[in-house]
């Protein structure tokens, strides 16, 4: 009876503790944005996204950072877009399971697991130096692309698994070639989810520092880029420069950059749901 | 005419299935890049400085006129601050995986999952915000004795981030528990408590445990949180109230400054990064082969 | 004498160890429908499947022995399997419409074989879905998602897509087991049109449709051909014993 009791109050009190642990998590996240918010908020302004970084924190704005940011983006998003969805679509419609497919999927399954940080060091090593690159937005955006790489294949081969067979049987009865099947029956029907994946790795993106201060992205940029060959700086590396400072001034500025750069994740995320949602809802199998 | 046809579109075919392996080929050459990179850049390193110095000595001032290359101060700061890190994910992380898996409705479970997903899609950087600018004043309140930049902001907020981790995979592993073992124990009146520390957890322990590898590795490898917040100072301590370095903050630290090309000093990121590329592979292997067992039981 | 579309010689065919048919012969008559008919897993499906090579997408599948269509053997290295598969087409057991419009579900497969002006487009759509007696229902909505079709009408849009490239054999393997009596009722009688312009041969394992519909009927047994003859005299005088329990229902 005693025990009986015991046993219920330890299941109410597992019960309170589950639902403690969620809440601690959900709560970070809203102090997190508040006490952003609070930081940053007043240096909010027009100003703030048009100027160039300075000595003084008033001026300081993003101007070249966002610039740099959108560069960036759109180079990664250029190389390893086709790249990934390509190598995607090989390893899950073309390839026979023999030791040269394991060992390509193997690799593919590490390269998602190394830091950052080294990406940067073979961004480092191969674009900057061995290509003499310098520290450029090509080579930025050849690092980029080649850290999210392994995150576009799984994803793309998640969206095409979940496409059923009988399309591509019935594809196939009709007399059609695997690409034929695979262009005009397997895509258009994994399509949302690609996109999905593609957004959700663009986003990962959007807020990576370490590999681009490794390959040398500048902090402090007082100008445009010009052409894939300019230096640059990103939103993020911005962000840490102004962090960086002993001047607690620069503090406001870091802030009102985070919250940019929350919104701007945060939109991507929520396209990418909003895409899964609605192509879920239209194809029904 | 139609023979023409034909024989065109087989050689399109071809061709793009050509194509499309040598993409896939890049993964290849991404590792083969990285092991090269890293490897020529250590090898001209341990030209200079021998090994054994590398791995035992206790002191890393390379940018110092009294020039020490020991790796074990910026491990122990790496060690220092994922320890911290777990201790805070792990409690949280599978308290709150059980909860989900067990207790919460399926209403609760979609709402809280997006939302526990968004902890893991905040960008570092706003990570090293939030541990040097709220976190560490907030603590100091508690903790007179904590200085500006420690191991204890940077490892509690890199925790926070890695929850999110901890709870999916290992909600994942308790789902793959079969229904059947759990309604096996319902029926002699267990209650959820009992069935999910008794049952579920031991069934999902090999897939939990893979989490839990997972996540150090992701602790490991993680920089910009430490490059804000833990400090720049190698130190050989365990000491989570004092600024300490860890491998990956060393690297930006470097990547930051001036070094030239082509200088030792230049080079001891390389032989960090080699360091660092060993430790969270060997972590990640591990984990896979985890995973692996796990499904091979339940699949 | 009629002549046979396929001679088939001594087919074997296994799942890895798992052997499924053991040495078949059999001929199939042109113009006709040909049922194959047995209890289930006896490997009339792997024995249908075969004929259009589809089964090529099963990994560890095998097939032996010599199956010729029209004195040539098409599991030859120099066949060109695409081309088969034009000219021999597959209905399935469950319907898959692509899901795209009831017109792209037939335009797909006339672009992939090279026809893709609008107006023979529009026209030969029609005139498979004339073929398959779905042109009335769907004539004002062809641009609406093949999805929204009911069961029957999903399985007459395959038939209608199999049609368009003009087959000269078509392959049924239980093309009505997913669908109500009206629906299979219209099916049966589709194919009973059909089979004058085209070599049918359906697998089913409703003995009453295959005696509505076929003109020849193979009693299937374990990976065995027990008996092949004219339905009607598989169903009212069957030579073996094996044949006639079946048929009278003591076992499958």
């Amino acid at each position: 009876m005693n025990r009986k009791l015991l046993n219920k109050r330890l299941d109410e009190g597992f019960n309170i503790l589950g639902i403690a642990s969620i809440a601690f998590g959900l709560i970070v996240l809203l102090v997190l944005i508040i006490d952003v918010f609070s930081d940053g908020a007043a240096r909010l302004s027009w100003s703030f996204f048009n100027n160039f970084p300075s000595r003084k924190p008033e001026l300081a704005g993003i101007l070249s950072a966002w610039v740099g940011t959108v560069w960036i983006m759109a180079i990664t998003a250029l190389i390893a877009l086709p790249l990934g969805i390509g190598a995607g679509i090989y390893l899950e419609e073309y390839a026979r399971k023999n030791h040269l497919t394991n060992f390509i999927e193997i690799n593919i399954a590490n390269l998602a697991g190394v830091p950052s940080v080294i990406y940067g060091l073979l961004g480092l090593g191969l674009f900057v130096r061995y290509f003499n690159l310098d520290r450029s937005i090509l080579a930025g955006g050849l690092t980029l692309a080649l850290l999210i790489l392994p995150v576009i294949i799984l994803s793309t081969r998640e969206a095409l698994r979940a496409v059923p067979f009988s399309i591509r049987e019935a594809s196939y009865a009709s007399g059609a070639t695997k690409w034929q099947t695979v262009r005009h029956q397997v895509l258009p029907a994994a399509f949302g989810s690609i996109m999905t994946g593609v957004i959700l790795a663009m986003s990962r993106a959007v807020g990576e520092t370490a590999p681009l201060i490794t390959i040398g992205a500048l902090t402090y940029i007082a100008f445009l880029p010009q052409g894939l060959f300019d230096p640059f700086t990103v939103l993020p590396i911005q962000i840490f420069n102004w962090v960086s400072r002993p001047q607690k001034g620069f503090f406001a500025n870091a802030a009102a950059g985070i919250i940019i750069l929350l919104g701007l994740t945060l939109i991507m995320n929520a396209a990418a749901i909003f895409l899964r949602h609605h192509y879920q809802k239209k194809i029904r199998w | 005419m139609l023979l023409k046809r034909r024989a065109l579109l087989k050689i399109k075919e071809t061709l793009i299935e050509g194509l499309l392996f040598s993409f896939s080929l890049l993964s290849v050459f991404t590792t083969l890049g990285i092991i090269l990179v890293l490897f020529f850049e250590t090898f001209e390193f341990f030209k200079e400085v021998p090994v054994l110095k590398f791995l035992t000595d206790t002191q890393w001032t390379p940018l110092f006129i009294n020039k020490h290359f020991g790796i074990l101060p910026l491990l122990s700061g790496t060690f220092l601050t994922t320890l911290i890190a777990i201790l805070v994910a792990i409690p949280v992380g599978l308290v709150g995986a059980v909860y989900l898996s067990e207790y919460a409705s399926l209403k609760v479970r979609n709402v809280v999952k997006p939302l526990l997903e968004i902890l893991a899609a905040v960008p570092t950087v706003v990570y090293g915000y939030f541990a040097l600018l709220f976190l560490t004043p907030l603590l100091k309140k508690v903790i007179p004795s904590l200085s500006g930049f420690n191991a204890l902001s940077s490892g509690i907020v890199m925790g926070i981030m890695i929850i999110p981790l901890i709870s999916s995979l290992s909600e994942d592993a308790m789902r793959a528990v079969p229904m059947g073992l759990r309604e096996g124990a319902y029926a002699v009146g267990s209650n959820r408590l009992q069935v999910s520390l008794r049952i579920v957890l031991p069934a999902a322990l090999s897939g939990i445990i893979a989490a839990f590898i997972l996540a150090i590795s992701r602790a490991v490898g993680e920089t910009m949180i430490v490059a804000i917040a833990a400090g720049q100072q190698p130190k050989l301590t365990l000491n989570p109230l004092v600024p300490v370095e860890t491998i990956t903050a060393y690297i930006v630290q470097i990547s930051l400054g001036d070094t030239p090309y082509g200088t030792l000093e230049y080079r001891t990121i390389f032989a960090c990064g080699m360091s660092l590329f060993i430790l969270t592979f060997i972590l990640n292997i591990v984990s896979f082969k985890l995973k692996m067992r796990f499904q091979e039981v339940y699949e | 004498m009629q002549n046979s579309t396929f001679e088939i010689r001594g087919m074997r065919a296994s799942y890895g160890a798992k052997e499924v048919l053991r040495g078949i012969d059999i001929n199939i008559l042109s113009n006709s429908v040909t049922a194959i008919i047995g209890p289930s897993g006896c490997g009339k499906s792997t024995f249908i499947r075969s004929l259009n090579r589809i089964n090529d997408l099963i990994l560890n599948f095998r097939v032996s022995g010599d199956i010729l269509y029209h004195g040539k053997d098409i599991y030859a290295d120099d066949v060109d399997v695409v081309d088969l598969r034009r000219r021999i087409g597959m209905v399935f057991q469950k319907p898959n419409p692509f899901p795209k419009s009831i017109y792209d579900n037939i335009a797909y497969v006339l672009r992939i074989h090279g026809i893709d002006m609008r107006e023979m487009l529009d026209e030969i759509v029609e005139k498979s879905l004339r073929k398959a007696a779905l042109w009335d229902e769907v004539k004002d909505n062809l641009r609406q998602s093949a999805l929204t079709l009911s069961g029957g009408q999903q399985q007459r849009l395959c038939i209608a897509r199999t049609l368009a490239i003009e087959p000269e054999v078509i392959l049924f393997d239980e093309p009505c087991s997913a669908l109500d009596p009206i629906s299979t009722a219209k099916i049966e009688e589709l194919i009973h049109q059909l089979k004058q312009n085209y070599t049918i041969v359906i697998v089913t394992h409703n003995m009453q449709q295959a005696a509505r519909v076929s003109d020849h009927s193979a009693f299937f047994l374990m990976g065995e051909l027990i008996e092949f003859g004219k339905t009607e005299d598989i169903f009212t005088k069957p030579a073996d014993a094996r044949t006639e329990a079946y048929i009278t229902g003591r076992f499958g």
